[in-house]
């Protein structure tokens, strides 16, 4: 049998149309304000930090093979950041969110110079403390709140009525969460895209041929610290009163266990699992959690054990490994 | 008697099928040479039999029993040793203490450590030093001592020449000799065919996951193993 | 207080932490797990004093009798259900299976015994103290922990280095493939480290809730200092875990001399600056593997 051309193709007819239906659907999120009720943005503005925090967690852990047990770092970084600008200086809080996602960003870079030298277990406990840290520095300043915490209730009030606030809001976590989810897929179609592929499935083959390992981690640490701190900057404009310590403040340990379970349940290392175990969570969170009380974190702890033991590929890498879909084009098809 | 008897076994690296179909039966005392060339599943067919490995098909039998699902311990415990290939030593272990703990782990029996460093006199005055300072030759009689202490009824040996200057060899083969004379049952993996040909009674040749040959050491011609290790067809096989 | 005394006091912590430290460190040199869950087990241990403490006349020290053999059986089992599975999965999934324990743990304690701050009575020695000279002072308490961690740590030296299981734990860690072929039995090998490293847990638990204040949420903080120490001193080094847990100790307490609220902080410092110093002086990367499990 003689040798047929094989074609290398990216896009096939089931991701051309679940794309394009995907762009629509952002496209028509984007007027929901218009339509659906208070609550239903609520949960929206809800799903939607969600979403960022799973797809960057699994940024990080399912491309880079970087388990973060303290991306809450940037999460509280998000959150002070927008009172610090907003309600010391007087910025405007939506230019504020912007500017602290910028810090985020770059408060990333020394952090992966330093942090990325660490592997496994070790980069997971590092980050933790760099997070504590964190949050001890901010609870020490008595300029934003101290131990008892802080609010931005006056910078947002003072300029915006509860539903204008509600509305720009939702915009805002609407807006950042498709720019992450486009970034992200831009990315993981690039060079380094393959490249990191080629560091989760083999770090030390990968660099042998000459892959930039560390530029690879280092460009997704600095997207998931910027993407986490967009998220802590929209969970501050949902909430609106934020505390320093403890288990459910913006620097706290619960957050990691959300983005565990989220990419978990999900999928690890898949680009549609983490949205899918965003939307799992917050099922769970918005209808069993006052059921459940103080049994909520147990249960999310001890799915997020059972998934990692016995279904590792979460649910959409258990559906892909079946059906061998993709409905986001991060990969390459062969064709003869 | 029949020490060990392979049925059907099948065994994978992955989607590499690296044990095909072989069927093999070892008989108690004698010596049994596995030779192939590299790649052609012998490593893994000892692994397999000793349990490091897990076969996806087939059985293993010792000594009447049925040892296929048996986790490695186990099946030294009942007497099957393996003397990995590349030695495999505890590197931060003195020799002392890498043979104290097989001596301790395995069977009792005839071997104890005064024993071994009595057989292999090279590692006496080296009882107290850390394995990994050793020389290949020093670490190959070092590994073959310490399965030894386990006191095997079926001793595997994979490769004891491998990466070893000539005149290692002859030393490990020399030390090795008062076991081939004995009763313990020996499969020995050798690249060396002369001196594979030399020590065993029986020889059984793989190409590529199967077994190709077998017959009695002074009954087959150079020319039928060497046909049998390259996988040549010269005209009808004996 | 001064700065000299603050030094000493930070010596006789190190020994909490080198104590804390210990589970974490065996752990890891001999199966490469670092159980995220490790602080939330100590935890347990002070919890589990405090339950019979709080409903019996048994003193805090008389509590161990039934909560260390509890520690061992608890670690055992924990090895051969969730760890062991966890193994086999690969380097990320133990992390995601014990941080998913660290939640567990954190919130059944919350459930079972609300969030409130508790603390373990620490009897007479608690509070003594022995003034050696005019600046000087040593608290009873603290020293007992610094001799209590140095016996464990030389208790389980001679473990390794003399005993069978010692022999038997060094070689599954070096390579547990070539162990098993020679008899050993990994997977007991594995257990009874895990049940080693629980025990102590929940010893360096209970001593740590004597000294200080405790509730449902202090897991992490306890892993983290435990790390801290075990990073600072030397990853897989026993006697490096004891360095380290001083040096954590002695930064902590000199941070609290500057100021009481820099207390942590002074520890988490030293960290990272220890953790710069090392990737800058090791241009290849820290790498986590130590050359044996232990010093």
């Amino acid at each position: 049998m003689s040798a047929v051309a094989a074609r290398v193709e990216r896009w096939t007819p089931v991701s051309i149309s679940f794309t394009s239906a995907l762009a629509a659907l952002l496209a028509l999120l984007a007027f929901a304000p218009l339509a659906l009720s208070e609550n239903s943005l609520n949960n929206l503005i809800q799903l939607f930090f969600l979403v960022i925090l799973a797809i960057m967690w699994n940024a990080l852990a399912g491309y880079g093979g970087l388990v973060s047990v303290g991306q809450q770092a940037f999460i509280g970084i998000g959150a002070y950041g927008v009172v610090f600008f907003s309600v010391q200086h007087s910025l405007n809080p939506y230019v504020a969110m912007l500017v602290s996602t910028a810090i985020g960003a770059a408060v990333s870079i020394p952090m992966a110079a330093v942090m990325l030298w660490l592997r496994g277990g070790a980069f997971a406990i590092g980050m933790s403390v760099v997070a504590e840290a964190f949050a001890i520095l901010v609870s020490l300043d008595a300029t934003l709140g101290g131990g008892t915490g802080t609010s931005a209730v006056l910078a947002f009030n003072l300029r915006y009525s509860p539903t204008q606030r509600l509305h720009d809001t939702y915009w805002a976590a609407l807006g950042f969460a498709a720019v992450l989810l486009v970034v992200l897929f831009l990315l993981l179609r690039s060079r380094i895209g393959t490249s990191l592929q080629a560091i989760r499935d083999d770090e030390d083959a990968a660099r042998s041929l000459g892959v930039r390992v560390l530029l690879g981690k280092g460009v997704l640490f600095v997207l998931a610290g910027a993407g986490c701190t967009a998220a802590g900057t929209i969970i501050l404009a949902w909430q609106l009163s934020i505390l320093p310590l403890g288990p459910d403040s913006v620097f706290g340990v619960n957050w990691t266990a959300k983005m565990i379970f989220m990419v978990l349940v999900g999928g690890l290392g898949t680009f549609e699992g983490p949205i899918l175990g965003a939307i799992v969570l917050f099922l769970l969170q918005t209808y069993t959690s006052s059921q459940l009380g103080v049994w909520y974190y147990v249960v999310v702890g001890g799915i997020a054990i059972g998934v990692a033991l016995f279904l590792p590929r979460g649910l959409w890498g258990a559906v892909q490994e079946r059906f061998t879909i993709q409905l986001l084009p991060v990969g390459y098809r062969l064709r003869r | 008697m029949t020490l060990l008897r392979v049925e059907g076994l099948e065994a994978r690296h992955g989607l590499l099928h690296a044990v095909r179909d072989v069927d093999l039966e070892v008989r108690e005392g004698e010596t049994l040479a596995l030779i192939g060339a590299n790649g052609a599943g012998k490593t893994t067919l000892l692994r397999t039999i000793a349990g490091a490995h897990r076969p996806s098909a087939g059985r293993i039998v010792f000594d009447g029993r049925d040892i296929t699902r048996l986790s490695p311990h186990r099946r030294v415990k009942l007497g099957v040793a393996l003397v990995p290939e590349g030695r495999r030593l505890f590197p931060d272990l003195t020799v002392e203490e890498n043979l104290r703990v097989a001596a301790a782990a395995g069977r009792k029996g005839r071997w104890t450590v005064d024993g071994v460093l009595e057989t292999f006199p090279l590692l006496a005055p080296l009882r107290r030093q850390r394995a990994a300072s050793l020389s290949g030759g020093q670490q190959q009689a070092a590994a073959i001592a310490r399965s030894l202490l386990t006191n095997p009824r079926l001793l595997l040996l994979d490769e004891v020449s491998l990466g070893l200057a000539p005149v290692a060899v002859d030393g490990v083969y020399e030390a090795l000799q008062p076991l081939f004379e004995t009763d313990t049952t020996i499969v020995l993996v050798e690249q060396d065919l002369g001196r594979a040909l030399s020590v065993a009674s029986r020889v059984v040749c793989m190409l590529e996951g199967r077994l190709v040959l077998e017959g009695a050491a002074g009954e087959l011609t150079r020319e039928q193993v060497t046909d049998a290790y390259f996988g040549l067809r010269r005209g009808a096989a004996a | 207080m001064n700065w000299a005394n603050a030094v000493l006091h930070g010596v006789l912590l190190g020994g909490l932490y080198a104590l804390l430290a210990t589970g974490l460190s065996l752990m890891f040199g001999v199966m490469r797990i670092i159980n995220l869950a490790h602080g939330s087990i100590a935890l347990v241990g002070a919890y589990m004093a405090f339950l019979l403490t709080e409903h019996t006349s048994m003193s805090t020290y008389l509590s161990l009798v039934i909560v260390l053999p509890g520690a061992l059986v608890v670690g055992y089992v924990l090895q051969l259900t969730v760890l062991e599975r966890s193994l086999r999965g690969g380097e990320l999934v133990p992390l995601l299976t014990t941080f998913g324990l660290l939640i567990v743990i954190a919130n059944m304690l919350e459930r079972f015994f609300s969030p409130d701050v508790h603390s373990l009575p620490s009897g007479r020695i608690g509070t003594a103290s022995w003034r050696i000279s005019s600046h000087f002072t040593v608290p009873w308490f603290d020293a007992l922990i610094l001799a209590l961690a140095i016996g464990v740590l030389g208790g389980l030296h001679v473990l390794l280095r003399r005993t069978q299981l010692g022999r038997e734990l060094r070689a599954t860690a070096a390579d547990a493939d070539t162990a098993e072929l020679l008899g050993v039995d990994a997977r007991r090998v594995y257990a009874v480290a895990t049940a080693i490293a629980v025990a102590t847990a929940a010893l360096a638990g209970v001593f740590y809730a004597m000294r200080s204040a405790f509730d449902p949420f202090s897991g992490p903080t306890q892993l983290i200092y435990a790390f801290e120490a075990v990073v600072i001193g030397g990853l897989g080094s026993l006697w490096g875990t004891l360095l380290g847990g001083i040096v954590l100790g002695v930064a902590q307490t000199v941070g609290a001399q500057i100021d009481v609220q820099y207390f942590a902080l002074g520890g988490h410092v030293v960290f990272l600056a220890v953790l710069i110093l090392r990737a800058v002086l090791q241009a290849g990367g820290l790498r986590l593997l130590p050359r044996g499990a232990a010093a």
